[in-house]
């Protein structure tokens, strides 16, 4: 089964026609070439497809592209583009917070959720936070060193 | 000399101006992954690319008895069903074995199982259509009946008479056997004044790569060539394979590696599924694309690790080690896997067990079995986690046995910082380790004294921490003695190539691999030092069998130390032949020019004499203007590969701190450290990023994961919720130190770091754990991953 | 891998989803879709359609009833876990669902996954059912027949059985308000942060005195429901917490997390620890 979808991605205006079947991952992938949100496990545990739909961050591969007409989806595309990641992708850099990289634009973005409430969490908390974006390579030290920086910078406490 | 963390060392041979050696530089590669603008092979769409889904076995042991393909084949998307017997008229089959682990035999491997399936997850069909979900819905369609036969699972009884032979042609179930005994190990057992026997079980886990392997196979008959598109750390030596199983020139096959997600040693092996891509690349004449999922990686994707060893060590009532004795058995699946065989792990358990101590005595037996499970290879530490498991889990019992500190046991035992070249019982030769200078910096740096006071207290409230080491050894900078002696085409050298381009910036081509761990930026500090620019001046270029030296990739903590010290002599040459161009320009002497930051200076004074820019655009586009008879050579290429010494050994010592909630036996891990040495640190934060991921990989072996297979060889837990790997909220923050021993068999000096955390860290919280639960009497663990279960079984609570 | 093909319809009432669910005895309904989109994924599961109700007006509130004190708490059928998470509401008056709410998964699930989702699908291992029959509370319905209300007690049927019909759709759960008697205790132990327990207890009651009355508790992780060792919440009226912890008669069965005899001891733990949270909250 094909249906129609309007939604906008990224700021952008999309029309297509989908497989009933086919996830939000799949969709922004595969049918929009934004290939920077990406499938690691396909059953909502690595955490590698995490995008923004209508405000909340979600898990691509637990969403139908179908469900998302009429929404707003933001991808790591987008988010690295207006520039709302800057800070915290300078800062991932600099602590070499990624290796494969293959998880970051989920973990930015999940990061990024927790950053947005305004505070400075305990690095207990943000480890909490981050514990649904699997990374093999890090062992998430320094993605808690470079979350921790960002929120201290955001709330003018230095780093 | 030792330096802390994070901070820049000092070093003399390496002092040129603007160095970076040494320098925790970011890796210029990175917003390019985190704006999602990375190019993994999952992202790469070709024209008229196809996708391939395998239909695998649901069996562990089956014969296929008939396929029939008929509904699949009509079904939408569809492009073709291909079967295993199709299929080997296109590829030929393989053997894993090297001629150097002596007696080592498996069976033929096709790229889909012919007549028989010999684990649960073997393919035994393809579908290619035009998308994956098509190529899916195909399989579902296929038809086969299968005889079950019996399935080989345990290794124990893998070599009894009355258990089925696998491959009948090998007449038994043994793939590999070795057996050492150096010294007099009974007489020293005798001379002991306590024996320490106990049995370690390491579990078979796997790498759980974020991306899975991913490949597209691109044949174009019209130019009768290869392209490969391939998540490998290894593109020549896939090269080289997939000619020759295809009977064609490696010349015609191109192998390209962009980004990578994630590696570990998983992905530099040969995988049925992806040589059978190749091979329906080939007979369809088309892009083929395969992307293993979730479900498919964990029963196909290399398992690693699973090993019973019986241990057995003397010790003194000085705390004097007399001898180690062990008895390793590992069942590897149905296959020795190709073409670096899964001997070696077991090998390196022979070689690596008693590693840092200095004991004459040692006899070792290790067995490797087949079975009717996926199959087993080297993966990150290859044997490492097992023979530190085994030393270091011995050595400690020993030392509760004797009452003595577990610190104190070793500083009697490892090697003397001022004993080298050493060897070990085993044979292996040591250059030149720093074991007490570690030891003596992790004391300082986990405050020992005050740890153990602090326990202490605790222990008076109920709350029982534990403090555990683990000292290690780690191979590094493999030579040809690792798999070339063997017969395998797997090179241990490694090249470079550095270009200036017309603007005066540079170019590298490097024949190791990126898949994370930072080796481009090695790569640039190396050359941007030797040569004598910033590094925002030069570009890597890596993974690309058309366009890089021939070279081994990026495995075996081998792309710093040996693909380093190449483009560190390529960055060398270069300012040779560009300070010729120079002296030929401005009418000086070569040495007495030098180039710094990027400008052709006065050697003694320093002053600028000409812009690297202004000297390309002459060579490159007013060459008549140079002297006649002088050519600019503007490109320079060396290769590098360790003659001195069979291995550059590295070595370091982990200390784990944790608290055993004794009421449910979990575990809560408060803090790691580690220091290690591992020679000349050309960036200091990807050292300590190396061990921080490799250590947290080693916390998953020993806490969490376990690939768990039934009686019948069926995966219990193949997917990411039940196969647990480390998320961050139960990880510690882990500290790093340094101990610095450079390699004097390269200018350079670096040995590798890759995967020093992930050797020590499983023994560390094993011996944490059991120091937390010794006051109550506890079993003591050590059938890894330790689980509440088991631990509440050792406190007699269940 | 990717799931099987299936169509997809979004009815705007709930009596367009009964009926289509009527028309298609193996549709599934789409709630959250975190556990079923999983399912789908794995190709465990291959309905021929799937109704999403998201389109559905008015199931999303979370909303205090009846006036503070005895009053109730309906949680409609489509309120994801974020805003129970977020709710001033659920903080308040429902302190045991705010308990156990960072438990359950990450904040991305957490984002799209429902209530009521979790309730409907009751798995056994989840925090969500345990809450419910901890709290006695109560599941709305409707299907061709019209409304009913289930009690939690009467619910949970089986290993994902429950008493909703083949045509029936959840709409709401009901919980009883806390007040200032109102105690509750909340503990699970889960290998990883997140994951699915390998036992857990969600427990209520109400202060008498200087003691406890009404003790409710409710294990998951142990059993094919969420389960109320009876015997046990008598002990605990009575404030004797050893005889509590003697009187638990589950039977778990050994799975991939913990053998039986684990999951028991492990059991035992977690009522001495939520027993601590029921009476210090006492104090």
């Amino acid at each position: 089964m094909e249906m129609d979808i309007t939604l906008t991605v990224n700021g952008e205006r999309i029309a297509e026609r989908v497989e009933a079947r086919q996830s939000l991952v799949d969709f922004v992938r595969d049918d929009l070439g934004l290939t920077g949100s990406h499938i690691g496990c396909e059953h909502g545990v690595c955490g590698a497809c995490t995008m923004r739909v209508d405000g909340e961050i979600v898990r691509g591969c637990l969403m139908l592209a179908v469900q998302c007409d009429g929404s707003v989806v933001e991808t790591i595309e987008g988010l690295s583009d207006s520039g709302e990641l800057a800070d915290l992708q300078a800062a991932f850099e600099q602590r070499n917070a990624l290796q494969c990289g293959y998880c970051t634009p989920g973990m930015l973005t999940a990061a990024q959720e927790l950053l947005k409430a305004g505070t400075v969490p305990s690095r207990e908390e943000i480890r909490e936070h981050i514990s649904g974006n699997y990374c093999r390579c890090t062992g998430y030290h320094a993605i808690v060193d470079a979350i921790e920086s960002v929120a201290k910078a955001r709330m003018g406490a230095g780093t | 000399m030792k330096i802390t963390a994070d901070t820049p060392s000092a070093l003399t041979a390496l002092d040129r101006p603007n160095s970076y050696i040494g320098r925790a530089v970011p890796r210029p590669n990175l917003q390019r992954l985190m704006q999602g603008r990375g190019q993994y092979v999952s992202d790469v769409t070709l024209p008229r690319m196809t996708h391939v889904a395998f239909l695998r076995s649901p069996h562990a042991h089956a014969r296929i008895v008939s396929i029939n393909t008929e509904a699949a084949k009509k079904s939408p998307g569809v492009v073709a069903v291909v079967t295993g017997a199709e299929l080997a008229k296109v590829m030929t089959p393989w053997v894993g074995v090297l001629t150097h682990l002596k007696g080592i035999k498996s069976a033929p491997q096709y790229p889909i199982a012919v007549d028989r399936a010999c684990w649960q997850g073997e393919a035994v069909c393809a579908v290619v259509a035009r998308t994956r979900a098509q190529a899916e819905d195909a399989c579902e369609l296929i038809d086969i009946v299968y005889e079950e036969l019996p399935a080989v699972t345990d290794p124990e009884t893998a070599l009894d008479p009355a258990t089925p032979v696998i491959h009948e042609a090998l007449d038994d179930n043994l793939c590999f056997e070795r057996k050492l005994d150096v010294g007099d190990v009974d007489k020293a057992f005798a001379n002991s004044d306590a024996v320490v026997e106990a049995t370690f079980v390491c579990g078979r886990h796997t790498g759980v790569c974020t991306e899975g392997r991913a490949i597209i196979a691109d044949w174009n008959a019209s130019e009768q060539r290869m392209t490969v598109y391939q998540a490998t750390q290894a593109p020549h030596m896939m090269q080289d394979l997939f000619a020759k199983h295809l009977d064609i020139e490696a010349g015609q096959v191109r192998v390209l590696t962009k980004d990578v997600g994630g590696s570990f040693g998983i992905k530099v092996h040969t995988y049925a599924d992806e040589m059978a891509t190749v091979a329906l690349s080939k007979l369809l004449k088309r892009p083929v694309k395969f992307v293993a999922d979730r479900i498919e990686s964990f029963v196909t994707d290399i398992h690693a690790r699973d090993h019973r060893i019986k241990g057995k060590i003397g010790v003194t009532k000085d705390g004097v080690i007399t001898a180690f004795e062990i008895d390793d058995l590992t069942g590897i699946g149905p296959y020795s896997v190709y073409p670096r065989t899964s001997g070696i792990e077991a090998n390196q358990v022979v070689n690596l067990t008693g590693g840092p101590y200095n004991c004459p005595n040692y006899r070792a037996q290790a067995r490797v079995v087949f079975q009717n499970k996926n199959v087993m290879c080297q993966y990150r530490a290859v044997g490492h986690p097992i023979a530190v498991a085994v030393t270091e889990g011995l050595v400690e019992l020993a030392a509760a046995k004797i009452g003595m500190d577990p610190l104190e046991i070793r500083r009697r035992n490892l090697f003397a910082d001022d004993s080298y070249p050493a060897q070990t019982a085993s044979g292996l030769k040591l250059e030149l380790l720093s074991h007490h200078a570690a030891l003596a910096q992790l004391d300082t740096m986990i405050n020992y004294a005050g740890l153990r006071t602090e326990q202490k207290a605790l222990r008076e409230k109920g709350i029982y921490r534990g403090i555990g080491f683990a000292s290690f050894i780690e191979v590094t900078n493999p030579s040809a003695a690792f798999y070339g002696v063997g017969g395998a085409r797997i090179t241990s050298q490694d090249g470079a190539t550095v270009k200036l381009d017309a603007q005066g910036a540079i170019t590298i081509h490097s024949g190791v691999t990126e898949q994370g761990q930072g080796a481009e930026a090695v790569l640039a500090q190396c050359v941007a030092s030797s040569f004598g620019v910033s590094m925002d001046r030069v570009r890597v270029v890596t993974g690309d069998t058309d366009n890089t030296p021939y070279g081994g990739g990026t495995w075996a903590s081998r792309a710093a130390g040996i693909g380093g010290e190449a483009a560190w002599q390529a960055g060398k040459a270069l300012r040779g032949n560009v300070l010729a161009v120079a002296g030929a320009m401005l009418q000086a002497k070569p040495d007495e020019l030098d180039i710094r930051d990027g400008l052709v200076v006065d050697k003694v004074t320093g002053a600028e004499r000409l812009t690297l820019a202004e000297l390309a655009r002459v060579a490159y586009f007013r060459p008549d203007t140079l002297p006649p008879g002088f050519q600019a050579e503007l490109m320079a290429t060396r290769h590098y590969v360790p003659r001195a010494w069979p291995f550059a050994f590295t070595n370091g010592i982990q200390a784990s701190y944790l608290e055993v909630d004794t009421d449910t036996g979990f575990v809560k891990l408060l803090r790691h450290w580690c220091v290690e040495d591992c020679g000349t640190i050309i960036n200091p934060q990807l050292v300590n990023e190396q061990i921080r991921g490799g250590v947290v990989q080693g916390i998953g072996a020993v806490l969490f994961e376990q690939c768990l297979y039934d009686e019948r060889g069926q995966m219990l837990n193949g997917n990411m919720a039940d196969y647990l790997v480390p998320m961050a909220v139960e990880m510690p923050d882990i500290d790093c130190g340094h101990v610095v021993s450079p390699t004097a068999d390269s200018e350079l000096g670096a040995k590798g770091a890759g995967e020093a955390g992930t050797a020590g860290a499983p023994a560390c919280i094993m011996n944490a754990i059991n120091d937390a639960l010794r006051p109550l009497g506890a079993t003591p663990l050590t059938d890894m991953p330790f689980t509440p279960g088991k631990i509440l079984k050792a406190l007699g609570k269940v | 891998m990717k799931p099987a093909p299936f169509a997809y319809k979004k009815p705007r009432t709930l009596d367009e989803a009964i009926a289509l669910l009527g028309e298609n005895p193996d549709a599934r309904i789409l709630a959250g879709g975190q556990s079923l989109m999983a399912t789908l994924n794995m190709r465990l599961s291959a309905p021929s359609l799937l109704i999403d109700i998201n389109g559905i007006e008015g199931l999303g509130e979370i909303a205090l009833k009846d006036g503070a004190q005895n009053g109730v708490i309906e949680i409609g059928a489509l309120a994801r876990h974020v805003q129970a998470e977020r709710s001033e509401t659920i903080a308040t008056h429902a302190p045991l669902i705010a308990c156990a709410m960072p438990t359950i998964a990450h904040p991305a699930i957490r984002t799209r996954g429902t209530l009521g989702g979790s309730i409907a699908f009751a798995d056994p291992a989840a925090e969500l059912p345990a809450c419910l029959l901890a709290l006695d509370g109560e599941v709305d319905a409707q299907g061709p027949k019209g409304k009913r209300t289930i009690k939690a007690g009467d619910y949970f049927q089986g290993l994902y059985e429950t008493a909703l019909g083949p045509q029936e759709i959840l709409t709401a759960i009901r919980l009883p308000a806390a007040n200032k008697d109102t105690r509750v205790g909340f503990a699970e132990l889960a290998r990883r942060h997140g994951d699915y327990a390998i036992v857990g207890l969600a427990a209520s009651a109400r202060a008498d005195g200087k003691g406890l009355k009404d003790v409710r508790l409710a294990y998951f992780g142990v059993g094919a429901t969420p389960l109320r060792p009876l015997k046990s919440e008598a002990a605990l009226s009575r404030g004797d917490i050893d005889a509590a912890v003697a009187a638990l008669d589950l039977d778990p069965h050994d799975d991939i997390q913990a053998t039986a005899a684990v999951k028991k001891h492990l059991a035992g733990v977690l009522l001495r620890r939520v027993a601590a949270q029921l009476m210090e909250q006492r104090a």
